[in-house]
């Protein structure tokens, strides 16, 4: 069972592969990638160094072009492709139809990922991409339960990576257009999700504060009250007279205490959100991560999901809430 | 140009429903999607009822396209794909990948939905080839990547497959696992009792400062805005498009398709009745004004 960590920078993943990842996930510097916020992801040269890095120590290096061009923009995810195989990525992780034929007929000995952007939730639909694309593996998109991955493991025509801990999509990604309704930036377009520049703080004389995306009120805090990041999915709104998170807390998945049935289920690969936090996140969770896997590689019957590895976390985690999300039957 | 009734986004009682379409096949439009596209728990109609009810429609003379789920997560949900695409005497909608591949299979054409996420001229000559006859752009794209996507097809020597628009109604925006109706009256979601049926409209949501934005519909989130494109009539004509697609609402459509009916006969813009569609001007979805 893989563990896949998130790199935004060099420095990340370095730490990634230092804490023990066995693939890290990085992006270009462009709209390619759903992580195209400013300041991160890698220039060729930086790549190149990320490669050989992991190489070096064994682990293996994804790349993300997993948004979906339009007509106009496709021959640009088309370079990317090449150049993820130049500079001698293992995989990349792509969602669009073009991207992945492109990659197959071009590249067909760069193993290509169905991203968690696919959207693909069924065996037919894995079949199709498999089929279409000649994909060697999928990610699941966080909606199934666990009763649902661990079916969807035994019907899947190629090995499935799932998330395991990081920021909580609640919406079917691939299919959330809540970011664009108001912004007109898109994940699936553009690559990002309520950009920072559409984001307007205001304090307020009594020391409380307000949050806007392009205008629109996401949420206000008390002077003491802790504010998140406003993504329309966590805001409070109105409904029904009453004012409460209509979607979603500000909350992190965290599916430690389901390490054994994940692994028991025969998912191939565990991926670690997160392309946007840094160096101390990466380094901290992939450690905390790996020694889980360890030990239970080593004596199955002896795990136990240990209160330390809960705790460290937990630090990291959105709100420092965490939930089991979707694959808890309860959360739904 | 053609008018097409969208696929019922809302849950009403059955009766409702029924007296919806029967009044629907004497309105002008040409085709009706028919079907479940947001949650499998609403079976105010079952599936072989709604089959029955694309039987009597089409005998009506309606074109009928049956639409099918948008996120699909159980293998009793893969069943009834199976199921409509098996039919043969319909077209189906495919919303997800799912769809795309039981068409592929059975040889069924199909409509992309706006859900299946086909944002180039590649991707929907690969969906050509696997039976697409009908493509519903998603949401977020509007004339100019409509326009590039068309041509960059019928330069690669491609013939364009039936264009429909989202002419009127709310667009749907994002689908989760969760149910935020559920959530909203504080039931879990195995026990939610059907309540959707309590809101013909969806559950309106509002920020903060009473700003009405968005529409709770089951596992849905919808835009608050009715959309209109009426008043894009000329330029709609200019792209090729051959479809306008009228989502259904609880109130008034009849005046809507008879608006739109009488638009389509003539070369002028229909008057503005909904809301602008940013969308398909490029700019955010929602009319955002300032302060």
């Amino acid at each position: 069972m893989q563990l896949v960590c998130p790199a935004g920078n060099l420095p990340a993943l370095q730490a990634a592969v230092d804490a023990g990842a066995n693939a890290v996930y990085a992006g270009f510097r462009d709209q390619t990638n759903a992580r195209a916020f400013p300041g991160l992801n890698f220039s060729d040269d930086e790549l190149r160094a990320g490669v050989r890095y992991a190489h070096a120590k064994g682990a293996k290096v994804y790349l993300a072009l997993n948004t979906y061009p339009d007509s106009a923009r496709v021959r640009d995810w088309y370079s990317a492709v090449d150049k993820a195989a130049a500079l001698g990525c293992d995989a990349i992780i792509a969602a669009e139809m073009a991207v992945l034929d492109y990659a197959a007929r071009t590249h067909p000995g760069l193993p290509r990922h169905l991203s968690v952007q696919g959207s693909a939730t069924t065996a037919p639909a894995l079949k199709y991409a498999f089929e279409r694309f000649g994909i060697s593996r999928a990610v699941l998109p966080r909606v199934l339960s666990l009763q649902q991955v661990e079916r969807l493991c035994e019907r899947s025509p190629v090995p499935l990576e799932v998330f395991a801990f990081g920021s909580l999509c609640i919406m079917v990604e691939g299919r959330c257009q809540l970011s664009s309704y108001v912004t007109g930036a898109s994940p699936n377009r553009h690559g990002v999700c309520s950009p920072a520049k559409f984001v307007r703080w205001d304090e307020h004389a009594d020391g409380s504060r307000s949050v806007r995306l392009n205008e629109v009120l996401i949420d206000q805090f008390q002077p003491q009250e802790p504010a998140g990041y406003p993504t329309v999915c966590k805001g409070r709104f109105e409904v029904g007279n009453e004012v409460f998170h209509a979607l979603e807390e500000p909350t992190s998945l965290n599916t430690l205490e389901l390490l054994p049935r994940l692994k028991q289920a025969g998912v191939a690969a565990l991926k670690i959100e997160g392309r946007q936090r840094g160096v101390a996140y990466v380094s901290s969770v992939t450690r905390t991560w790996r020694k889980a896997i360890d030990q239970l590689l080593a004596d199955k019957a002896r795990w136990q999901l240990r209160p330390e590895w809960q705790a460290e976390l937990s630090r990291h985690a959105e709100g420092h809430q965490t939930t089991l999300g979707p694959y808890h039957r309860a959360w739904h | 140009m053609k008018l097409s009734l969208g696929p019922l986004q809302y849950f009403w009682p059955r009766d409702t429903t029924l007296a919806f379409y029967r009044d629907a096949a004497t309105w002008p439009v040409d085709i009706v999607y028919l079907g479940e596209t947001v949650c499998s728990k609403r079976r105010e109609l079952r599936t072989a009822e709604w089959i029955a009810l694309a039987e009597e429609l089409a005998a009506a003379g309606k074109e009928v396209v049956l639409s099918s789920l948008s996120l699909i997560e159980a293998e009793s949900e893969l069943g009834v794909i199976d199921r409509l695409a098996a039919h043969g005497g319909f077209k189906l909608e495919a919303n997800d990948l799912s769809a795309v591949q039981a068409c592929r299979e059975r040889g069924t054409p199909f409509v992309a939905g706006p859900s299946l996420n086909l944002y180039n001229h590649r991707a929907l000559a690969m969906l050509v080839e696997d039976g697409l006859v009908r493509w519903v752009p998603g949401v977020e794209q509007g004339e100019t990547l409509v326009r590039e996507l068309r041509q960059a097809f019928e330069a690669d020597g491609g013939t364009m497959p039936e264009l429909e628009v989202i002419a009127w109604g709310r667009l749907p925006l994002a689908y989760s696992a969760r149910c935020f109706t559920a959530r909203a009256l504080d039931v879990a979601k195995d026990q939610c009792g059907f309540r959707c049926i309590d809101y013909p409209d969806a559950l309106p949501l509002a920020t903060r400062e009473g700003r009405p934005f968005l529409r709770i519909n089951g596992i849905q989130v919808l835009g608050e805005e009715v959309t209109d494109l009426g008043p894009e009539l000329p330029a709609l004509r200019a792209l090729g498009v051959d479809i306008l697609r009228l989502y259904p609402q609880a109130e008034g459509l009849a005046e809507v398709v008879r608006h739109f009916d009488h638009a389509r006969a003539g070369d002028a813009a229909a008057s503005q009745l909904g809301q602008r569609n940013g969308y398909w001007h490029g700019e955010p979805g929602m009319q955002v004004a300032a302060g």
